[in-house]
């Protein structure tokens, strides 16, 4: 039971459009996979498959080698959402409040924050660079900020699989870079899995140890190294355009 | 008006009463505020309106039917009416909105029809919608103190949970938070607060307990946790000093304690204009 996620045979469509087919995949422990794929190709489709917001239609989902039906360690996973900034901005919740909320299902029902727990939210909006604006509201932040604290609320409680569906739009170069490294970091140092979203294929081929190509079918599924050998014209098949992949060199 | 508070079960009845939804009515509120389903409260008190009217219609009709007290109709009427909302939520998935404007007029209907089948107005039912110092009785007394304490353990057990749940749904389903579960605990209680709170501010100033000091609490508040207790400082304010006028002045509670807080929210809206230069 290596894998942290499995998933054989995932099918799934809206009421008139097939998204997903017959996708299979596989995160296994330790590993930081980044997922690609154009817009409307299905990414975040299957993230809200894994994490039980949408049902697919055939298939089955497998976390931690438990069935997703069955599966109750949700606290195991930290999860950033691809509109994360669509809550209400009138919410009156500080970026503290929001950050310890990641802590509610590690904690269970009824339980408090205690003092070790305050020192991980702090810890973990240090981490994003929030600290100076802790005690402010939520909605008084601009769009980057507020997507770093929701970072922060999905680091908070140390999952070992941590799902990211564009965790950076709106976050500027030097706090990407900046997130980018703390990934890394997560994922050598702490052994967290990661599984995450973007287009920003140049910069995750440093960083990530797999590499999955979605366009409603899952067209590549390996590691970074084979992702590397895969031939321009592969990639520009499977987004429909031609594809810039070693432009990024100038970084 | 202290020795008259001593003096009389119906004054004391008033202010513990007052006391209980002027805390539980605000907190409350401040979820119902932030997850924008203010007119809920006002959909629920006219359903709460048709348990009360049927309840003068059995009382009518029934020789029995004189010592029936209204607010268990009224509570019954309004849990079905939340239960009912929450169903049409989950049919009108994109409107949500749409289930409030059906259950209020639905309310409405129901309570016209009761209202005129028991011969129309009588000074009971005028009680039941403005609000009433003297109507407070000692069973109203036990079991508005019942509500409150469940109300109360369950925002301080669930509280974690609802606040996620009202930031980000999304998210709550996500990291596990039982969502469906937690939201159904969350209407029921509203709809409880809703029939605890009317003998006093009344049936058609309910909401605006629920939610104008949370609307003064909010342009302040640092964070949620003193968005919680600014609210709750605003309805006690409002409640204790609306029912002090309102004895003194013969207004009824309802109007005077309504108007305290919206004095409340300008000066909250005022102050912090004025903080802001
Ligand atoms: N709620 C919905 N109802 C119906 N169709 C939807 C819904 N959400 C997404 N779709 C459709 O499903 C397809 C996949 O959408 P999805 O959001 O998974 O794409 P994505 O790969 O995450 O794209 P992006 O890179 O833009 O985030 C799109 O074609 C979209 O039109
Ligand atoms: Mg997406």
């Amino acid at each position: 039971m290596d894998d942290i996620l499995r998933i054989e045979d995932v099918s799934f469509r809206y009421d008139d459009e097939d998204v997903l087919q017959h996708i299979h995949f596989r995160v296994p422990k330790g590993a930081f996979v980044g997922l690609v794929g154009p817009n409307g190709s299905g990414k975040s489709t299957l993230l809200k498959c894994i994490l039980r917001l949408l049902k697919p239609q055939t298939g089955r989902i497998f976390l931690f080698g438990t069935p997703i039906e069955q599966f109750k360690d949700w606290h195991k996973i930290g999860f950033v959402s691809q509109k994360a900034n669509s809550f209400n901005t009138g919410f009156p919740a500080t970026v503290y409040e929001v950050v310890a909320s990641g802590l509610a299902g590690k904690l269970g029902l009824f339980r408090r924050l205690k003092k070790s727990d305050e020192k991980a939210v702090y810890e973990a909006i240090d981490a994003v660079g929030m600290s100076p604006f802790i005690h402010r509201n939520i909605g008084e932040l601009s769009g980057g900020q507020q997507q770093r604290v929701f970072i922060a609320r999905a680091i908070v409680s140390q999952p070992e699989f941590l799902i990211l569906d564009e965790p950076t739009v709106g976050v500027d170069v030097h706090h990407v870079q900046s997130f980018y490294d703390m990934l890394e970091r997560l994922n050598k140092q702490h052994h967290m899995t990661l599984l995450l979203v973007t287009h920003d294929i140049g910069t995750i081929t440093e960083k990530v140890t797999h590499v999955a190509c979605l366009n409603k079918h899952l067209h590549f599924h390996g590691s970074v190294q084979q992702f590397a050998q895969l031939k321009t014209e592969d990639l520009a098949s499977f987004y429909g355009h031609h594809l810039h992949l070693l432009a990024h060199d100038h970084a | 008006m202290l020795e008259a508070l001593f003096q009389y079960e119906f004054l004391q009845n008033a202010f513990i009463v007052g006391i209980f939804i002027g805390l539980i009515a605000p907190l409350l509120g401040v979820f119902i505020v932030v997850r924008r389903l203010s007119l809920i409260a006002d959909a629920l008190s006219h359903v709460t309106l048709a348990g009360i009217a049927a309840s003068l219609l059995v009382q009518k009709t029934f020789v029995m039917g004189a010592t029936f007290n209204p607010i268990y109709l009224g509570m019954a009427f309004s849990v079905a009416g939340s239960l009912f909302i929450e169903k049409l939520r989950t049919v009108y998935k994109h409107y949500q909105e749409l289930a409030i404007p059906i259950i209020l007029s639905g309310g409405i209907g129901l309570s016209v029809i009761f209202i005129s089948l028991a011969d129309g107005f009588n000074t009971d039912l005028f009680s039941y919608l403005f609000g009433s110092v003297s109507a407070v009785s000692r069973t109203d007394v036990w079991t508005i103190s019942i509500i409150f304490f469940i109300v109360f353990a369950v925002i301080f057990l669930l509280y974690k949970e609802w606040f996620i749940l009202s930031f980000d749904e999304e998210y709550a389903q996500a990291s596990g938070v039982k969502v469906r579960v937690l939201h159904f605990v969350f209407i029921v209680l509203v709809a409880l607060v809703i029939a605890a709170s009317m003998r006093i501010v009344g049936i058609l100033l309910v909401s605006s307990l629920m939610t104008l000091p949370v609307a003064a609490s909010i342009r302040i508040a640092k964070g949620f946790k003193q968005a919680l207790w600014l609210s709750v400082l605003f309805g006690e304010l409002a409640v204790i000093v609306g029912l002090f006028l309102s004895y003194y002045l013969n207004l009824a509670p309802g109007g005077t304690i309504v108007l305290l807080a919206v004095c409340i929210l300008i000066g909250a809206i005022v102050w912090r204009k004025w903080k802001r230069g």
